[in-house]
C-alpha cells in the first residue's frame, strides 16, 4: 500500500501539469481561470475552447500536415534503415568498416549546426514551404540503421542460407525471411520516430512560413503567440495537438520501454 | 555454364552497395554535405542574399569578443552542471520504484514516460502556464509554508535559468528512467537475495547494490544528458525567448538567433562549430564509456 501511496505521488508530478492544462481547457469564460485559490474541476464543463481553435486557426489542416508528414517519415525509416542495415549484418564487402565510420560520426554532428545549410539546401532545391522539406532531414537515420543491423544480427544465419540456396535473391529474402522477424524492432524505430516527427519543432519552424503547411506544434506556437493571455484557448490547442500523441502512445507504450532493452544487448 | 556463374558472381559484387545506396544517398546529402558546408559558411559572410564572401577566421573572432556568446555558452554550460547530475540519478530511483511485478506498474512506468513522448512546445507552454505569477505553482508553495510572496519564475532575472532547467528535468526523467529499468535487469537477482537474508534494508540495497552496479549506465546517462542539455531550444524559445536581460540565451538559441533572425549565417555557422566543438568531446568521452557497455544508440537518437 505504502508502495502505491509512494507511485502516486510520483505520478502526480508528471501528470499534474497535463491535468491543470486539461482543467483550464475545459473551462468556460464565465469561470474566472486566476481566481484563488485555484480550481482543479472545473465549475460547468464546456468543449467551447475547443470550437475556438478552430474558429482561430486552421488546426485540422494542421494535424493534416502532420498526420503526413509522420507518415511519410517513419515510411521513409522503416524501409532505408532495414534495407541499409542487412548488408552491415549480413554480408562483407570492400568499405563496410568506412561506411560504419561515416555513420557512427553523423550520430555525433549535431543537428542544431546541420540546419543551417540543410536551410540553404533546401531553399536551392525549393523544398522550404514544402512538407517533403520536413520530411527530408529526417528520412533516414544512422541510429535506425544500427537499431535495424543489432535485429538482423541476432537472427540464425541458417534461415537465410537455406533460402539462399534455394535461389531465393538477396531482396526477396530481405523482404520474405528477415524483415518478418524482426517486427518487434520495426515496432520500435516506428514509434521513437513518430515521437520524433510529431513533436519536432525546430526544423519546421525554419523552413516553414506558409500558414498552410504548418504542423501540429507550429499552430500550437502561433496559437499562443496570437492569443498568448487567452490561456483556455492555449491550452484547448495545446490538449488537441497532444491527443493523437496520446492514443498512439496508449498503444504502443511496451514499444518504448522494450526499445531501450533492446539498445542494451550490444549486437 | 562458367561464364554466366562468374557474371553472377560479378552482380553479387554490388548487391551490398545497392542495398546501402538509398540510404547513404540521403545521408549523404543531408547530413555529410551540409556538414562541410557548415564549415565553410563558417569561414565567410554570407546572409542569404548576396553570394558568401570568404573572410578566413573573422566570424571566430567575433566571437570571441561577443559578450552574447560567452552569455549563451556559459548559459549552456551552467544549464549542464545543473541538469546533468540531476538526470543522472533521480532516475534511478523512479527506474528501482516503477521495477516490480505489481498489478499496474505498466500505467505508472507510462505516466513516468508521458513528458518524454510530449512535444516540446506544448510542455513549455504547459509549464508556462504553471509558472505563471497567480499561477498554481506559486498558490502551491504559498500554501505549504514554502514562500511567503509568489515569484514570477520566468520573469524574473534570479530564477528564470533555473525554472526553464526543471522543465527540461521534468521531461527528460522518463526517458532516462527506461535507460536504468534495462540496466537493472543486469544486475544478478542473487545479490538482491543475499541482502533480503542478510536483513539489508531496501534503500540501502539501492545505494549499495544499484547503484555500484549500474554505473556503465550512470556514465552513459550522463553522457547522453549532457548532449542534450547542450542542445537545448525550445523550453528557452516557448517559455522566456531568451529572456529576461539574455538569462535564459543557451548556444542553440544564440544560433538560431543569428541564422534565422539576423540572417548572420557564417557568424551562426562558426557558433554552431563551437557547439559541435563541445559535443564532439562529449560524444568521444561516450563512445569510449559505451565501448563494452550498453549501446549508445537510443541515447544518440535525442
Amino acid at each position: 500500500m505504502l508502495r502505491y501511496a509512494v507511485l502516486v505521488m510520483v505520478a502526480l508530478v508528471f501528470v499534474g501539469p497535463f491535468l491543470w492544462l486539461l482543467s483550464t481547457a475545459l473551462k468556460s469564460g464565465a469561470e474566472n481561470i486566476f481566481q484563488y485559490p485555484p480550481e482543479l474541476m472545473p465549475r460547468e464543463t464546456t468543449l467551447d475552447n475547443f470550437k475556438r481553435v478552430f474558429d482561430a486557426l486552421p488546426f485540422f489542416s494542421y494535424f493534416l500536415n502532420s498526420a503526413v508528414v509522420a507518415a511519410i517519415t517513419v515510411s521513409c525509416n522503416l524501409i532505408l534503415c532495414s534495407l541499409a542495415a542487412y548488408p552491415l549484418a549480413r554480408m562483407s564487402f570492400a568499405g563496410k568498416h568506412g561506411i560504419f565510420l561515416v555513420l557512427i560520426s553523423t550520430l555525433m554532428l549535431p543537428f542544431q549546426l546541420l540546419m543551417i545549410p540543410l536551410y540553404t539546401i533546401a531553399v536551392t532545391l525549393g523544398l522550404n514551404n514544402s512538407l517533403l522539406g520536413l520530411v527530408i532531414p529526417h528520412a533516414c537515420t544512422a541510429f535506425g540503421i544500427f537499431l535495424m543491423r543489432q535485429a538482423f544480427m541476432a537472427i540464425p544465419r541458417q534461415l537465410e542460407e537455406s533460402a539462399h540456396l534455394e535461389g531465393v535473391n538477396r531482396l526477396q529474402i530481405w523482404w520474405h525471411v528477415l524483415l518478418p522477424l524482426v517486427k518487434p524492432t520495426l515496432a520500435t524505430l516506428a514509434v521513437f520516430t513518430f515521437v520524433g516527427v510529431w513533436g519536432d519543432f525546430l526544423w519546421p519552424l525554419i523552413i516553414i512560413d506558409d500558414q498552410t503547411r504548418f504542423t501540429l506544434p507550429l499552430g500550437v506556437n502561433k496559437l499562443a503567440g496570437a492569443f498568448g493571455k487567452d490561456w483556455r484557448l492555449v491550452a484547448a490547442g495545446a490538449v488537441l495537438s497532444t491527443l493523437p500523441m496520446m492514443i498512439v502512445f496508449l498503444f504502443t507504450q511496451r514499444f518504448f520501454i522494450s526499445g531501450a532493452l533492446r539498445g542494451a544487448v550490444k549486437g | 555454364m562458367k561464364a554466366h556463374r562468374a557474371s553472377h558472381e560479378k552482380l553479387h559484387k554490388f548487391v551490398p552497395y545497392a542495398f546501402l545506396a538509398p540510404a547513404m544517398l540521403l545521408i549523404g546529402t543531408f547530413v555529410l554535405l551540409p556538414m562541410i558546408s557548415a564549415l565553410l559558411i563558417s569561414f565567410s559572410e554570407y546572409n542569404m542574399i548576396e553570394a558568401p564572401r570568404l573572410v578566413g577566421l573573422d566570424q571566430y573572432g567575433r566571437l570571441l569578443s561577443d559578450p552574447f556568446f560567452w552569455n549563451a555558452l556559459l548559459n549552456s554550460l551552467l544549464y549542464l552542471v545543473v541538469v546533468v547530475p540531476i538526470l543522472s540519478f533521480a532516475p534511478i530511483f523512479l527506474s528501482v520504484l516503477v521495477n516490480r511485478r505489481l498489478p499496474g506498474i505498466g500505467v505508472f512506468r507510462g505516466i513516468y514516460y508521458l513528458p518524454v513522448v510530449t512535444s516540446l512546445v506544448v510542455t513549455g507552454l504547459m509549464w508556462k502556464w504553471v509558472y505563471e505569477e497567480n499561477g498554481v505553482l506559486n498558490f502551491m508553495l504559498q500554501k505549504l509554508g514554502i514562500l511567503q510572496e509568489p515569484i514570477a519564475w520566468l520573469a524574473a532575472p534570479e530564477t528564470s535559468l533555473f525554472a526553464v532547467m526543471a522543465v527540461t528535468v521534468w521531461s527528460g526523467m522518463g526517458f532516462y528512467m527506461v535507460i536504468y529499468l534495462a540496466g537493472l535487469q543486469s544486475i544478478p537477482k542473487s545479490l538482491y537475495e543475499s541482502a533480503d537474508l542478510a536483513g539489508v534494508s531496501r534503500v540501502r540495497q539501492t545505494i549499495f547494490i544499484t547503484i555500484p552496479m549500474l554505473k556503465p549506465y550512470i556514465a552513459l546517462v550522463s553522457v547522453i544528458s549532457s548532449i542534450a542539455a547542450m542542445k537545448v531550444f525550445e523550453e528557452v524559445f516557448i517559455m522566456t525567448n531568451g529572456g529576461p536581460l539574455s538569462q535564459t540565451e543557451t548556444m542553440v538559441f544564440f544560433i538560431y538567433q543569428n541564422a534565422f533572425v539576423e540572417f548572420d549565417m557564417g557568424y551562426a555557422c562558426a557558433a554552431g562549430i563551437a557547439l559541435f566543438t563541445v559535443t564532439l568531446a562529449l560524444s568521444i568521452v561516450n563512445l569510449m564509456l559505451t565501448r563494452d557497455g550498453p549501446d549508445a544508440g537510443i541515447g544518440m537518437y535525442r
